[in-house]
């Protein structure tokens, strides 16, 4: 290495191995063969009959034995697994990457479905926390309601609620929907990064609180707006995109999406590039 | 962490002890330093029933200092005397355990403020219920271990309330546990779960009022602040729609009195629950388990929202 005392700015990074690539005509953007689909797969996923169908009964199981059955399960090739008995127990389907049809007859506590990529799931009853947080793909429909954080963090997929959901719903969103055909509690969309929220019915307050990106769609009342959302105008591709996906996801087809209200990022919190109070001072 | 639990049955009594067990048992996972009942059980509302310590079952992490158990004798011999110069009379005494008592009196009251200055005035001892229905029965260990050494699983009375522990604001005795009483209001008790950041302002102010504390569980402030609402002549749910914005912090809380429960969650909806409401029961808890425990069928049950109060009748 050259004496770094002794050389010039520029020279100094030069030696130390920089500014050596060339970059220009080259791109990092990657493009997606759709010809090498068919290698991409999780390790220890099934390859599972949506036909061949099983009931399974968790009353007596606890939640880790409950997950290793329905994982055994699809090892056989089941595709359908209907889970009896769920009454409420916490982390129950979490960790599917799996196609696979799963129902559950009755309510899920905390953490259900969570980090899931793939699966279509049915849950006739309610669900507690965080239900399917970090969702990469697949859809999940609840009959009833659900608690608060209803689909934290997901990425992609669809997540249905017929019911209402509770406080913080798609907090730190990065992808994918949610849609509820009832209402949702306050600081719904909060720190979004990206996807879609459809709430048929109300909102509390602060809605979109401190989003960075995503698109909001309110059908009812709004508590109050959080900061840095604001409301944007409902285009016609925006009510042809809502009336489609409702009817997909077989929830309020006869809603009337042209009152609803659209709300986005107003990306002032975005000044990355202004500098530190303390730093504008020593600037001066 | 904690975790909270409450049903009221209306138009009919239940066996709310071994209910509630049922339910704060499902919970220990979320706190099992301390457990604490508050039982509205089927009395014929001419006695007062005054639950009460003379002393601490202390466990680690406590302040409290570990006490020879000849002094609650001592004590007890004290509260006896004041009662008699208070004009109270004892119908049935019952010592369950050496520091915990269950008194029965006869006593004409206007305002109870005077009667548990008077008692708590004793070193050590602390009123933990005083009404005409209401027990509150609070010790260490999870819901069960409670509910065996108290012998609560015969109660039979319309609503209660409990609280599952997990210490973290305040040391692991009797003194911090839930539920509180709401001094000085008869049968008015509070389980909390959160936590609340203007404690010490909030506190100040309502010792300046008169009002007293006798731990320093954060939880205990809301049964005062409440208390303290209804003594300016305030309803129990105007009390608890005040606390919305009279306490800092997050929180969902239960308060029960004589005949009726009721449910107050903060603005930002940060702590948990899960309800069942139906025409002859009302099922609240921290966790769905908890309801399921009383509950196993299909049922529909949902998260209350950000700021919200509601308060049932028996």
């Amino acid at each position: 290495m050259a004496n770094l005392k002794t050389t010039e700015k520029k020279t100094k990074a030069q030696s130390m191995g920089m500014h050596t690539e060339v970059l220009t005509g080259r791109t990092q953007q990657k493009f997606f063969n759709p010809d090498e689909g068919e290698n991409l797969y999780y390790f220890g996923t099934y390859d599972v009959d949506f036909n061949k169908r099983t009931e399974l009964d968790v009353k007596e199981m606890s939640a880790p034995e409950a997950n290793k059955e329905i994982d055994n399960l699809m090892s056989q090739g089941f595709g359908t697994i209907v889970i009896k008995n769920p009454q409420g127990k916490h982390s129950l389907g979490v960790g599917i990457l799996n196609k696979l049809n799963l129902i559950f007859e009755g309510s899920l506590g905390y953490f259900g479905m969570g980090s899931c990529d793939g699966p279509t799931v049915r849950i006739n009853g309610r669900v507690g926390w965080s239900c399917a947080e970090n969702l990469m793909a697949g859809k999940v429909v609840i009959e009833k309601n659900a608690g608060s954080c209803f689909g934290a963090a997901i990425r992609g997929g669809d997540l249905i609620c017929k019911g209402s959901v509770g406080a913080r719903t798609g907090i730190d969103m990065k992808g994918g929907t949610i849609i509820v055909g009832g209402d949702a509690g306050a600081f719904t969309g909060f720190m979004m990064q990206r996807g879609r929220i459809i709430i048929l019915g109300d909102v509390g307050i602060n809605l979109g609180d401190s989003m960075y990106d995503g698109t909001i769609f309110i059908g009812g009342k709004i508590g109050s707006f959080g900061s840095d959302a604001v409301p944007a105008d409902l285009s016609a591709s925006d009510q042809d995109w809502l009336k489609r996906k409702l009817k997909v996801a077989e929830i309020g087809e006869k809603f009337d999406v042209s009152k609803m209200t659209k709300i986005v990022a107003g990306k002032k919190l975005w000044n990355y590039d202004n500098l530190e109070p303390h730093e504008k001072k020593g600037a001066i | 962490m904690c975790g909270i639990a409450g049903l009221i049955h209306r138009g009919k009594s239940s066996n709310v002890g071994s209910e509630l067990q049922g339910m704060l048992q499902a919970l220990k996972h979320r706190g099992e330093d301390s457990t604490g009942y508050a039982l509205y059980g089927d009395t014929d509302g001419k006695n007062f029933i005054m639950r009460f310590k003379v002393g601490e079952n202390v466990g680690e992490g406590s302040s409290s200092i570990m006490e020879d158990v000849s002094v609650y004798d001592q004590r007890k011999k004290i509260v006896d005397q004041y009662l008699s110069e208070l004009g109270a009379k004892i119908v049935k005494e019952e010592r369950i355990l050496p520091y915990s008592l269950r008194y029965e009196l006869t006593y004409d009251v206007r305002d109870l403020l005077e009667f548990s200055q008077k008692i708590e005035s004793i070193p050590g001892v602390e009123i933990l219920s005083m009404g005409k229905s209401l027990e509150v029965i609070k010790d260490l260990g999870n819901a069960k271990m409670v509910c065996d050494r108290y012998s609560l699983d015969k109660l039979v009375g319309t609503h209660a309330i409990g609280h599952a522990r997990m210490a973290t604001e305040s040391g692991v005795d009797i003194k911090s546990a839930h539920p509180f009483w709401g001094y000085p209001f008869s049968d008015v008790s509070v389980v909390h779960n959160g936590q609340l950041t203007n404690y010490w302002n909030n506190r100040r102010m309502l010792e300046n009022k008169g009002m007293r504390f006798m731990s320093e569980c954060d939880s205990e402030l809301i049964a005062v602040y409440i208390a303290q609402k209804m003594r300016e002549g305030a309803s129990l749910e105007e009390g608890m729609k005040a606390s919305l914005t009279g306490l800092d912090g997050v929180f969902t809380y239960f308060v029960a009195t004589k005949d009726s429960l009721g449910m107050a969650k903060d603005t930002m909806a940060a702590k948990p629950l899960v309800l069942y409401e139906s025409d002859d029961l009302v099922a609240m808890g921290s966790e769905e388990i908890a309801i399921r425990s009383v509950l196993p069928q299909e049922i529909d049950t949902y998260d209350p929202f950000d700021g919200e109060v509601k308060v049932w009748q028996i």
